[in-house]
This record gives structure tokens, C-alpha cells and sequence, in this order.
């Protein structure tokens, strides 16, 4: 009766379980519990939507992209110059870095998700370097080399001001995750999510029975690029600074390790994947960055070889075990 | 005129490191499918020991490159058979990953055991300086460089048109099913590619160390070139890289002496341009 069990199982697919709350009563609790460590957990949480996002294009619709900083960063940049030169309205500034971002991300993905493998790979990385080239030479209005300075934010609807010890800011960053987690798990348990999976799983047979895959690709890639642009703009929202770093390479690299760490393609890889990295850099990379490299590095060879899945991953299987053995 | 020249001529040299060590990774892209993002590493270890054993042992430039192409091309066979053969049939994530992992694990290496700054590499006085032509004179390391560029190129294409190995790696790269069934055993064909690809590129390395400075990040750094190398060649193709080492060497040249401030900016823009143009690259099959 496993088919019978499976059907319910994808049925019930969407329906909360309790344990879905877990992270939301840990982010509160953090908040309670570390207050000296909230302008981590900002990041963090930052992070946590970045690699969310990235989850969308990568872990569900299976697109190899090393190249999701552009959207982070033009999202960075875009509500960064928007606070600068119009206003430091916070929640149109989250607006505005979603909107350019999600426009960099549907003429890009526009042009280049025609493309499969090695070459859409490159074009991605060079999509990325591109922009990073541009926000270096356009130093007039993004800074340049010194970085975006100046931005001043207002407080939040008026009345909830960002203050020296990261409180309001920790909020915010809560508050606009919790509401893209919703929405983000809202679309993978669509029939456009699904689809997604199917285009991923195997891409022929989507074309066969006529599903608009491109179309699917290019929509998925534009939803993820406005969601990489929100969590830019609230980096810049919170740190009150953009650096060309939101554009390198390195973080395109490092988001895609956070995901593949915490497990890609299940929805919650992101949490586990963004905290646990920001958190070990934090307190490994600070006594010696050398190390953490060769262990960051150890830890994605076995990752590959041994534990595809990622923390989650393995969790999944050692449940299994349990069930198996009871 | 001059700097029209000029720029050829660096370009050329620039070409020619760029296509060194880029052929293999052509080649075993197309051969097994396989994303290698850590080719560059190669390279760098080559270059390491290149320096390493001029400066530190006093072996003369030729014999610090020889000794650098066999030890990487030893190296890299064991690490062949052993890791890379278990991602074959994977997808090309778990490649970018794995290979991602393995460049960060061995930059982390080599900061450790030489620390994070560039080393310079002391070429030997026939190779400084300048030498003339009778219209120009030209420095002698990047004629050198060239002139060891054309030999080179002129071997490997020989034996991949001429030899009976390069005939097995022609057929196994066409199709590797077929040349299996023909008897071409495949898995060992590829590992000695692997290795003379990986020892080409430590060759580069080395030959490059005043063009491309051997430091830790050197693996990262310059791995979007050989990539784009690569992609724009046309992947398996082992003319291809050259037009594209070309193209790139010299336009990034170009770029860099008529409009410094914007160079980068034009090579991301031409490679997209012709990655759109020809998905499969110059010279790979659609």
C-alpha cells in the first residue's frame, strides 16, 4: 500500500505540520536569548532568504547557476541608491531592490537560460562579473571601489527606529523572511512548483507533454531574482553600506554552499544550511581563515561524495533507519 | 601602428599560456562530460613548483618545468582514479561542487605552506631583456614564450592528428560508446589524457608565472579565463581553445591599453555575445 501512502503523503504535501514552526520559535528565542549577537543574527537571516531563493532557481528547477550574487547585489545597490538620491522609506527601498533585481533577473535570464549546461554555467558567472565590472566603473553613482556610503534608513512605517544594538533591525529581517517563506512555500507546493520539479527531474518529458518549460524556467528565474534582490536590499537596509562584495564571486559561491550544506530542493536546507555556515565562520574564521577554507572545501567533497542531500539529507535517511528498525 | 603591434604581440604571449594550460580541460570536459572546476589548480601547482625549485634549489628555468609538468601529471592520476571517477555519471552540481571544494582545500594548502603573497619568479638572464628584430625589438621572454607556445601547439596537434593514442582519443571523443565497443578502453584512455592535460596545464603554469603571478588565489582568480577559454572554444575541441585563447588574450589586451578603465567590462560582454551566438562554443557541436 506504499502508492496509497505516497498519494497522501503528496497531498497532504502543503498542509503545515507543527514542525515547520521550529524555526520561527528559534529566531524568537534567539532574540531573547542572544541580544548580543543580533546583528548576526540579521545576517543570518539575510542569508537564510538569499539561499531561500537561490533553493527556487537551483534546488527546485535544477538550474546550475554560479552566478546569484548579480541579483543580491543589483537588489543591494538599487535600494542602497534609493535611500541615497529619492528616500530612506525602508519598505519601498525593499520594493525597489526587488523590482531591479527582478528585472536584471527576467532580461537575463531571458537571454541566457536558452542555454544548458557549461555554457549557461559561464553565462551566469559572466552575467555577474559583468555587473561587478559596471558598479566598479560607474563609481559616480554606486561608490566604486569605496563602496555605496551615506545611506540613512527612516524608521520602519514611521514609528519602529533602527537602533545601535541590531533589535529593530533583527526584527525587520524576521518579519521579511517570515513573509517570503510563505509565499516561497506557497509556490513550491503549487502545480507551477511542481512542475518545476518535473522540469529538473527530466526536462524531455516536460516538453512532451507540453508543459511551457522555458516559460516555467524564465518565471522561476525572475521570482528568485526578486527575492535575491529583497535580501540585498535588506543587507544594505541594515548595515547602512554596499560594497562591490555583494557582487563577487565569492558570494555567489558561498550562498551555493550554504544551500548544498543544509540540503537543496527542500525548502528548509536554506535555515539549516545559512545558519550553521554563518555561525561556524563566525567562530571558526575569526581565529584562523586559512583553516576554515580547507574545511569549508573538505566539508563540500563530502558533502558530494557521501551525503547529497546535506544536513537535511542525512536527516532524512537516518529517520528512515529509525522507522525502519521499530 | 606601435601600439597596434604592441598589443599583438602581448596578446599573442598572453594566448598562448591561456591555451597551454586551458587544452586539457577541453579535452576532458569532452571526453567525460566532467565540470572541472579545479583545473586551475594545475596550474598553480605547476607554477608552485616551478618557483619554488628555482628559488629555492637553484634548478635551471627548463628543468623547473619539466619537473613541474611530470609531478602534476603523476599527481593528478591517482587523484583521477581515485575521486574524480566516482562523479562521472553525477550531475553537473555535485561536479561544481566537488571540484569548487577541492580548489578551496588546496589554496588553503598552499597558504598555508607559503604564505598568501605572490612568488616571483627569477627568469634566467637569456630570458630578460630584449631582443630585436630589425624593425622592433621585442622583450625576450614573451618571444620566448611564443615561440615555445608555437612548438608546443605544434606537438599536441601532431599527435592527436598522428599518433595511434591520439586516433583512440579522437574516436572516444567523438563517441565514446562506439570506441568502446571497438575495444578502446576508455577509462585508461582518459586517465592519461587526464594526466597529460593536468601536466600541460602545470607547464602553463610555470611557463606564465611573470604573466599570471603565482599566488594562493591564482586557482580562482584566473579560472573564469581558462573557462571561458573553454566554453568559447567549443568543448572537446582542441583547436577551438586556440582561437578562443586568442581572441581572449588578445582582445583582453586590447582592452586593457585602449580603454583601461571599462576593459573587463568589454571581454564579460563579447563572451556573452558569443556564447549566445554559439551555445556550443566556436568549434564544439551543438
Amino acid at each position: 500500500m506504499t502508492g496509497r501512502s505516497q498519494v497522501d503523503q503528496f497531498i497532504r504535501a502543503h498542509r503545515l505540520r507543527p514542525v515547520e514552526l521550529l524555526p520561527w520559535g528559534v529566531a524568537v528565542l534567539a532574540y531573547f536569548g542572544f541580544a548580543d549577537y543580533l546583528p548576526l543574527g540579521s545576517q543570518i537571516l539575510i542569508m537564510i532568504l538569499f539561499a531561500m531563493s537561490l533553493d527556487l532557481v537551483l534546488g527546485y528547477a535544477g538550474i546550475v547557476t554560479l552566478g546569484h550574487a548579480a541579483f543580491f547585489g543589483v537588489g543591494a545597490y538599487a535600494a542602497g541608491i534609493y535611500a541615497v538620491h529619492v528616500s530612506g522609506e525602508p519598505l519601498s527601498g525593499l520594493l525597489v531592490g526587488g523590482l531591479a533585481a527582478a528585472i536584471v533577473g527576467l532580461v537575463s535570464g531571458a537571454v541566457i537560460l536558452r542555454t544548458t549546461g557549461l555554457t549557461l554555467l559561464m553565462l551566469t558567472l559572466a552575467v555577474t562579473s559583468l555587473l561587478s565590472a559596471a558598479a566598479n566603473d560607474a563609481g559616480f553613482i554606486t561608490g566604486g571601489n569605496d563602496g555605496l556610503q551615506g545611506v540613512a534608513i527612516n524608521p520602519i512605517l514611521d514609528a519602529f527606529s533602527f537602533d545601535m544594538f541590531g533589535r529593530t533591525a533583527y526584527l525587520y529581517c524576521l518579519a521579511v523572511l517570515f513573509v517570503s517563506w510563505l509565499f516561497v512555500r506557497r509556490l513550491v507546493h503549487s502545480p507551477f512548483g511542481r512542475s518545476l520539479v518535473g522540469i529538473r527531474e527530466n526536462v524531455v518529458r516536460m516538453h512532451a507533454i507540453g508543459a511551457p518549460v522555458r516559460r516555467r524556467l524564465l518565471t522561476v528565474y525572475t521570482i528568485s531574482a526578486g527575492l535575491a534582490g529583497i535580501a540585498g536590499a535588506l543587507l544594505t537596509q541594515t548595515t547602512q553600506f554596499v560594497g562591490l562584495t555583494v557582487l563577487s564571486f565569492e558570494r555567489s559561491g558561498a550562498i551555493v554552499i550554504m544551500l548544498v550544506l543544509g540540503g537543496a530542493g527542500r525548502l528548509y536546507g536554506a535555515f539549516v544550511g545559512a545558519t550553521l555556515y554563518m555561525i561556524a565562520q563566525d567562530q571558526l574564521a575569526e581565529i584562523d581563515p586559512i583553516f576554515w577554507d580547507f574545511w569549508i572545501g573538505l566539508l563540500l567533497v563530502l558533502i558530494v561524495l557521501f551525503a547529497r542531500g546535506g544536513i537535511l539529507g542525512l536527516a532524512d535517511r537516518v529517520l528512515l533507519l529509525i522507522r525502519r528498525r521499530r | 601602428m606601435s601600439a597596434l603591434v604592441s598589443i599583438l604581440f602581448h596578446g599573442l604571449a598572453y594566448a598562448m599560456i591561456l591555451y597551454i594550460i586551458s587544452v586539457g580541460l577541453s579535452v576532458t570536459m569532452g571526453l567525460m562530460g566532467f565540470v572541472n572546476l579545479a583545473h586551475g589548480v594545475f596550474a598553480m601547482v605547476g607554477g608552485y613548483v616551478t618557483v619554488i625549485l628555482m628559488n629555492t634549489c637553484g634548478v635551471p628555468f627548463g628543468l623547473a618545468l619539466l619537473a613541474a609538468f611530470i609531478i602534476v601529471a603523476l599527481l593528478s592520476m591517482p587523484l583521477e582514479r581515485t575521486l574524480y571517477v566516482r562523479l562521472y555519471g553525477a550531475g553537473e552540481l555535485e561536479q561544481v561542487l566537488f571540484t569548487i571544494g577541492l580548489v578551496f582545500m588546496s589554496v588553503a594548502v598552499v597558504r598555508k605552506l607559503w604564505g598568501p603573497l605572490p612568488q616571483p619568479i627569477a627568469l634566467p638572464a637569456m630570458l630578460s631583456g630584449q631582443i630585436d628584430f630589425g624593425f622592433r625589438a621585442f622583450p625576450t621572454y614573451r618571444t620566448f614564450l611564443i615561440g615555445i607556445g608555437f612548438v608546443l601547439i605544434l606537438l599536441l596537434w601532431l599527435g592527436v592528428d598522428r599518433t595511434n593514442f591520439g586516433a583512440r582519443l579522437r574516436a572516444a571523443v567523438d563517441n565514446r560508446r562506439m570506441a568502446e565497443s571497438l575495444g578502446i578502453n576508455t577509462s585508461r584512455l582518459f586517465t592519461l589524457t587526464f594526466a597529460l592535460g593536468s601536466g600541460l596545464a602545470a607547464l602553463g603554469g610555470g611557463l606564465g608565472a611573470d604573466i599570471l603571478a603565482i599566488y594562493p588565489g591564482y586557482a580562482m582568480e584566473y579560472l573564469v579565463y581558462f573557462l571561458m577559454v573553454v566554453a568559447v572554444g567549443g568543448l572537446g575541441s582542441i583547436r577551438g581553445p586556440f582561437v578562443a585563447a586568442l581572441l581572449l588574450g588578445i582582445g583582453d589586451t586590447a582592452c586593457k591599453y585602449l580603454v583601461p578603465q571599462l576593459g573587463a567590462f568589454f571581454i564579460y560582454l563579447a563572451m556573452i555575445g558569443l556564447l549566445l551566438w554559439r551555445p556550443a562554443g566556436l568549434f564544439g557541436r551543438a
